[in-house]
């Protein structure tokens, strides 16, 4: 079973040279941890902010300059800054070459259910709707299964979407998955799981 | 005509009326307006219908305005670090209209643009969909959506002159710049007010074309989420 760190650091491994990649809140947020220091990559903040630095030191903070999540951040030399319309013109332009997102729900389709639980409180979708619609590849990073151990790879989403047929692939606790034609691929099995133990924890329909 | 005013005050005089829409600038607490909004919840104007990324916090930014019950509807695309908001809307007395962040932008710079409507493919599949005309292009499903026009725009800048040219700073530019196109009137609140011709002209981010009013206020820059290295 891989930890929180785990999964992001496989997710950073699929991150190659030379890409813009944008990094959603949470897990998502510890992949630029384990980013190679061999590649040059650019994060993209949607708030308007290509080339995102390290958090700063305290001497460091500036109110002007904060990511997505609203923390407070630093700039590059290569950083360059821009208004939202500019940003969701990267975005929904197919400019970005990947999002790496949570998730509530995925299903087999590649469905993608991470803004909204009916009946519960409704913070927003922010900009994950476009992030998913437009982003060349999309990865999804989340627990396998729910608090109840029930699966959250599912034939079909139960949640609202943010998106439909959107999500490339999966990286859970168990493993990581692609989204194929047919079914879910199983790609690679997290250390001390089994292939038994992922077919027992999803719903949806594994094709391997 | 004059552009510099002396205070938000004085320059929403003459502007503002009930039910107006506003849309207005900022991302979380960042780069928000922050004196026109203060001067709009001093003015007692109510059913408010605002354009705005977030509502701010409950006792900053927007917030303010929720607090004293001046705002009929919200349209924003995250509300999350609100509670006043959350408890304004869970018992009916808040109207909060959900945009994708990209389409509320597009809309506002479309409606800055004279363009009244745009297809996208974010939304296509999810509640945001429903009743929206969907259309193929190139085999692709894309919904349309309505462009948005205020009738006052509030934004806030880092130094602009008295032409009414803006300069924002760093991630405090965000939704400014398309507030500001699509307001039939545009206030702008800077940090410094400079001579013209001491902005480099190629360095405007919005030309004085769309900014009707300008003061310099000071500004608190709140920060929401204090992040700090190690």
């Amino acid at each position: 079973m891989w930890d929180r760190n785990q999964m992001a650091a496989r997710a950073a491994k699929e991150i190659k040279n030379g890409m813009y990649v944008n990094l959603g809140i949470g897990i998502p947020t510890l992949v630029s941890n384990f980013i190679s220091n061999d590649i040059n990559i650019t994060l993209q903040s949607e708030n308007g902010m290509l080339g995102m630095g390290p958090f700063p030191t305290k001497e460091n903070v500036d109110p002007d300059l904060i990511n997505a999540g609203k923390q407070t951040i630093t700039e590059l030399g290569k950083t360059s800054y821009f208004s939202s319309a500019d940003s969701f013109a990267m975005i929904r332009g197919g400019h970005i070459d990947m999002a790496i997102l949570g998730a509530m729900e995925v299903s087999e389709k590649g469905d993608l259910a991470n803004w909204m639980i009916p009946g519960k409180l409704v913070k927003g979708m922010g900009g994950a709707m476009d992030l998913v619609s437009g982003v060349k590849r999309v990865i999804v990073i989340m627990d396998h299964t729910n608090k109840n151990g029930e699966s959250k790879f599912l034939k079909e989403c139960s949640l609202p979407l943010t998106g439909k047929n959107v999500v490339n692939s999966v990286i859970t606790n168990l493993g990581m998955f692609e989204i194929a034609e047919k079914g879910v691929k199983v790609l690679e099995i997290a250390d001390g799981s089994t292939i038994d133990d992922i077919k027992k924890s999803t719903e949806a329909h594994i094709i391997n | 005509m004059k552009k510099v005013f002396h205070s938000a005050e004085q320059a929403i005089d003459g502007l503002i009326f009930d039910g107006m829409k506003i849309a207005a600038g900022g991302f979380g607490l960042c780069g928000i307006p922050e004196e026109s909004i203060a001067a709009l919840k001093m003015s007692g104007i109510k059913n408010l219908i605002i354009a705005s990324n977030n509502a701010g916090v409950d006792d900053f930014g927007i917030g303010l305005l929720l607090q004293s019950k001046q705002v009929k509807k919200m349209i924003s695309s995250y509300v999350g670090e609100n509670s006043e908001f959350m408890r304004q809307y869970l018992s009916g007395e808040l109207e909060l209209e959900f945009n994708p962040q990209g389409t509320l932008a597009e809309r506002m710079r479309a409606g800055g643009a004279g363009i009244p409507g745009f297809y996208t493919k974010t939304g296509v599949g999810t509640v945001i969909a429903k009743g929206k005309e969907h259309k193929d292009f190139n085999g692709q499903t894309y919904i349309l959506e309505e462009s948005f026009v205020a009738d006052l725009s509030i934004v806030k800048a880092w130094k602009g002159d008295e032409e009414g040219n803006l300069i924002y700073r760093k991630t405090a530019r965000n939704f400014n710049p398309v507030a500001a196109t699509c307001g039939k009137k545009c206030i702008a609140e800077v940090e410094e007010l400079v001579p013209i011709g001491s902005i480099d002209p190629d360095h405007i981010h919005t030309p004085g074309i769309f900014v009707n009013r300008i003061f310099v206020g000071k500004h608190e820059k709140r920060i929401e989420n204090m992040t700090l290295s190690e």
